[in-house]
């Protein structure tokens, strides 16, 4: 390597300085959910082909890391944010419910694409139709597979349930907001039951 | 039919004088060297037959491709219920011929072609979880697919798409279970 030493000398100004009381007010005004909202950790549980979406989301064209939710973790025990992406085989909605189970608390659960919310065009004996049957869903994703674009705003509905629960855990929660995302990226309330 | 074929179909038929192979191409309309030859063998001479396939060096099939089986409840024509079927190649002769199997219920059994072809293995364990064939003489015959204790055989014809509510029965979690 011909490239000489990084020098520091003179460089003073450059370096990026934060004032903590800055930091301390943004917690009082906003409570740990600010920080919380945009440090989602999702768990991929990807079994279809909409995990390949997820993986273009987490690509840098359209870059999940914008929102904080880029650190993809495989054990549910660091994640907050479960992304079922992909239809749930009758042999597989044991493993999800364990999996939901293992996470801590306060989590959240987006079902992504057709196949996840409803069974899709997959109307067999071994495929499940929703994961919401048997599981809590928070917000639900549409399309076969949904854009990129989509499952973002599914992740911004994710901050602001974040950002309006508080930090309450899901069990005070009730049954959780039951958003769901419009094209104009409006949101929608379409359950308001077990809402203090 | 190729001329290999031809020697092995010859082969069979001396080796096994008494069954009837009802030898025809699998697919109709197709040029001789490219058509493939079915034969059919009874279930209780099939352990033979099959043993011969492999070591007879006229024959000397060392592949088995697939091992599937088809449910032929209201076919047309159809007189058996589930056929067993069988591909095989021979690598160093360069020919592939099919076998089938018929067996019917209740409690179809096939002798188990795990001996000759290891490949056979889970096979013969995918046939017995999706139509409910038995093989005799495997090493270890389970479910391979669905669960231990599913209720059903869910390919045989008989068995609803949406199933007889399998994907409906779990427990449900709740925020407040979980
Ligand atoms: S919704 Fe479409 S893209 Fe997603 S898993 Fe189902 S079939 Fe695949």
């Amino acid at each position: 390597m011909k490239a000489a030493a990084p020098t520091y000398q003179g460089s003073r100004e450059e370096f990026l300085t934060t004032r903590l009381d800055a930091l301390v007010d943004m917690l009082r005004q906003y409570g740990v959910n600010w920080a919380r909202k945009n440090s989602l950790w999702p768990l991929p549980f990807a079994t279809a082909c909409c995990g390949i979406e997820l993986m273009g989301v987490g690509a840098s064209r359209y870059d999940i890391a914008r929102f904080g939710a880029e650190v993809m973790r495989f054990t549910p025990r660091q994640c907050d944010l479960l992304i079922c992406a992909g239809r749930v085989a009758i042999k597989m909605m044991p493993v999800l419910q364990r999996i939901y189970m293992q996470m801590c608390e306060p989590k959240w659960v987006i079902s992504m694409g057709a196949c996840a919310s409803s069974g899709g065009v997959f109307d067999t004996y071994a495929v499940i139709q929703g994961i919401d049957q048997f599981l809590p869903v928070d917000v639900y994703v549409p399309g076969c597979p949904p854009r990129p674009e989509t499952l973002l705003e599914g992740v911004m509905a994710v901050q602001r349930i974040v950002e309006q629960e508080g930090i309450r855990t899901s069990r005070e929660r009730g049954r959780g907001l039951r958003l769901t995302v419009q094209p104009a990226a409006e949101l929608v309330q379409i359950g308001t039951e077990a809402r203090s | 039919m190729t001329k290999t074929v031809q020697r092995v179909i010859t082969a069979l038929q001396e080796a096994f004088p008494d069954v009837d192979f009802a030898v025809a191409p699998l697919l109709a309309g197709r040029r001789p060297e490219e058509e493939q030859v079915c034969v059919r063998v009874p279930p209780t001479r099939l352990a033979g037959v099959m043993r011969f396939l492999y070591e007879d060096r006229r024959c000397r099939f060392e592949q088995l491709c697939d091992l599937t089986c088809v449910d032929y409840l209201n076919f047309p024509e159809a007189t058996d219920r589930f056929g067993v079927t069988y591909a095989l190649l021979s690598l160093t002769l360069g020919h592939r011929l099919w076998v089938k199997c018929f067996v019917n219920d209740p409690d179809p059994e096939v002798p188990s072609a795990t001996g000759i072809w290891q490949g056979a293995n889970w096979l013969e364990r995918e046939v017995w979880d999706m139509f409910g064939v038995r093989f005799t003489g495997h090493p270890d015959l389970r479910r391979i697919l669905t669960w231990e204790g599913f209720p059903a055989h869910p390919l045989r014809k008989d068995y609803p798409l949406r199933g007889r509510g399998e994907r409906e029965n779990y427990e449900v979690i709740h925020r407040d279970s979980a």
